[in-house]
């Protein structure tokens, strides 16, 4: 087992600068999310504009995987529409679950590419996917909010 | 008494002799679960291979041998706590299920006014039970905090008059699956009597680590599980005093727990059958008993003593690794062998990777005990936990192990190495 193949420099980068990090204000939803393998918690915050996803702002604790994960997913998803980043957590989930099957495409992953490595450890496959499935939670509550 | 011989006990484990990659086994996780001789493997397939059969219900030869191999197991376990009678042994699936069985039955003559003690530094299973019979019947949950040491505090609870006439119901931990921290029971026991309250102790990480006695421990209810204890998984144990098992109402109903059934309504069998619906748990049973046997073998005093020797020893490697910050008591007083502990920058998952890949197996996260980790100011935490079969080169490899990880992280994180 080869730790390195985890723990990639994209990776570690992102678990120290933790882009758009912190809890910003106005907000349409807020979604508190932990991951079941405990010790990973996540407070995430989305802000639409029309269908566009304005901002995500967070405060997470946890692993450098789910950490790391947060951080890639903000810069992949802020300014996008939200249908298109719901694509992306389909497509992101399936790469996840493919233990290392799947090769993703870098030009729609970007950093999220690195996460291929994260797919041959089972046990961290839920830390990853914290952050995405926080997203899809705020998404679907702002969808039906504003349906509502 | 011959000395404590590990290696002759650990020959009796197959699995010690596995390998992860290149890397003998270090297996520092039996706080979780507990890994199993011969004996206990060849116990289970036996009873299946020569004499399983439904107990109770069968009369022919095979239920017979059956229900003498389940009641005989049952024995085993009073004996093996000291219980007066076999019957104040009820078998569960795990020491959650018996947990749950305490809080709902003695939830029964819970109301508004009453109060229910537990503690901080719980394990979620002797939490949320009583959280759960608290809303339903409207009594009041309080609970002992915890000092930055990882005891409880004893003092605030004077001050508090934690423990008064409207506590009904005591439950606390006897050892922390966290800290280790190994609490006064019996004292607390003779508090809980004097306002006429019911104690019920979680045993898990104890039973299996020392001696136990609950006449001497004065408890009421007392809650473990086998597979902590070198038994199979699916077997727990609730052992309570047979004049209060008389006195509480059924748990689930079902098969076996009955006397007579109407439609209208049923009767309800003695205990400790009032407590045991449907087919139990009987191989795993056997296997427990099988367990017990190896125990006593060995002898609780120097299964004792050999954790009081690795936990001194970890505690003093682990204190001397810059970086680390151990959670609650460090030193082997009054403490079990649970180690929590923090590395400065590292994640416990990604602190449980690196060890992974070096062979050593320890758990991170929560542990099951969320509110003891805010209370520590620690938002999870990296557990080693030893038992008979722990080796002082374990512990060091463990600790080489975890100079590795800071070593690894520290210049990638931009942190010293």
């Amino acid at each position: 087992m080869n730790v390195d193949e985890l723990y990639q420099t994209i990776i570690l980068d992102h678990y120290r600068e933790k882009h758009h990090s912190g809890l910003r204000e106005p907000y349409d939803v807020e979604v508190h999310h932990v991951n079941p393998s405990c010790g990973d918690e996540l407070t995430l915050r989305l802000r639409l504009d029309g269908d566009r996803i304005a901002d995500v702002s967070y405060f997470g604790e946890g692993c450098s995987i789910s950490q790391a994960s947060t951080s890639v997913m903000t810069d992949l998803v802020i300014g996008t529409q939200a249908a298109h980043a719901m694509g992306l957590y389909e497509d992101f989930l399936e790469m996840m679950q493919s233990r290392g099957r799947i090769t993703p495409d870098e030009d729609r992953f970007e950093d999220a590419v690195a996460f291929a490595g994260v797919s041959k450890f089972p046990a961290r496959v839920k830390c990853a996917l914290l952050a995405w499935a926080a997203l899809r939670d705020a998404v679907n509550r702002a969808t039906t909010k504003e349906a509502s | 008494m011959a000395a404590f011989d590990v290696e002759a006990i650990r020959s009796d484990f197959p699995i010690l002799k596995r390998t992860v990659g290149e890397h003998p086994l270090v297996y520092l996780d039996s706080g979780n679960t507990s890994q199993k001789p011969q004996s206990v493997i060849d116990a289970v397939s036996d009873h299946y291979a020569h004499h399983n059969a439904n107990v109770a219900r069968a009369m022919h030869m095979l239920g017979a041998e059956a229900t003498e191999a389940y009641e005989g197991a049952r024995g085993a376990v009073a004996r093996f706590i000291g219980a007066a009678r076999p019957e104040e042994v009820v078998f569960t699936k795990n020491a959650s299920e018996a947990l749950n069985l305490a809080a709902q039955t003695l939830g029964a003559g819970l109301g508004p006014g009453d109060e229910v003690v537990i503690s901080v530094m719980e394990h979620h299973s002797n939490i949320v039970p009583w959280q759960l019979t608290c809303q339903r019947t409207g009594a009041t949950l309080r609970w002992f905090e915890v000092t930055d040491e990882g005891r409880l505090d004893l003092e605030a609870a004077e001050r508090e008059h934690l423990i008064n006439e409207r506590t009904k119901v005591v439950s606390l931990t006897w050892v922390s699956n966290v800290v280790g921290t190994r609490n006064p029971i019996a004292s607390i026991a003779a508090q809980a009597h004097a306002v006429g309250a019911v104690m019920v102790v979680d045993g898990s990480q104890a039973v299996p680590h020392q001696a136990t006695d609950v006449a001497a421990l004065g408890v009421d209810l007392l809650a473990f599980t086998g597979h902590k204890m070198l038994g199979p998984t699916g077997i727990g144990v609730l052992w309570g005093r047979h004049d209060l098992l008389a006195e509480l109402p059924p748990f689930l109903g079902g098969g076996e727990m009955i006397e007579v059934v109407e439609m209208e309504r049923s009767t309800y069998a003695a205990p400790p059958y009032r407590f045991e619906a449907g087919t139990p748990p009987i191989a795993q049973a056997v296997g427990l008993g099988a367990a017990i046997a190896y125990l006593e073998g060995v002898g609780m005093d120097a299964i004792e003593a050999h954790d009081r020797e690795i936990t001194a020893h970890a505690l003093a490697k682990l204190g001397d690794i810059r970086g680390v910050t151990i959670l609650g008591p460090t030193e082997a007083v009054e403490r079990g062998s649970a180690i929590s502990f923090n590395l400065d920058g590292v994640h416990p998952h990604d602190v449980m990777q690196l060890l992974d890949a070096r062979g050593v197996a320890i758990r991170g996260g929560h542990h099951c005990a969320r509110p003891l980790h805010k209370r520590l100011g620690h938002q999870s935490s990296t557990r080693a936990s030893s038992f008979l079969y722990t080796t002082h080169g374990e512990i060091d490899a463990l600790a080489d192990a975890l100079v590795h990880t800071r070593n690894y992280f520290a210049p990638r994180l931009g942190g010293r190495s």
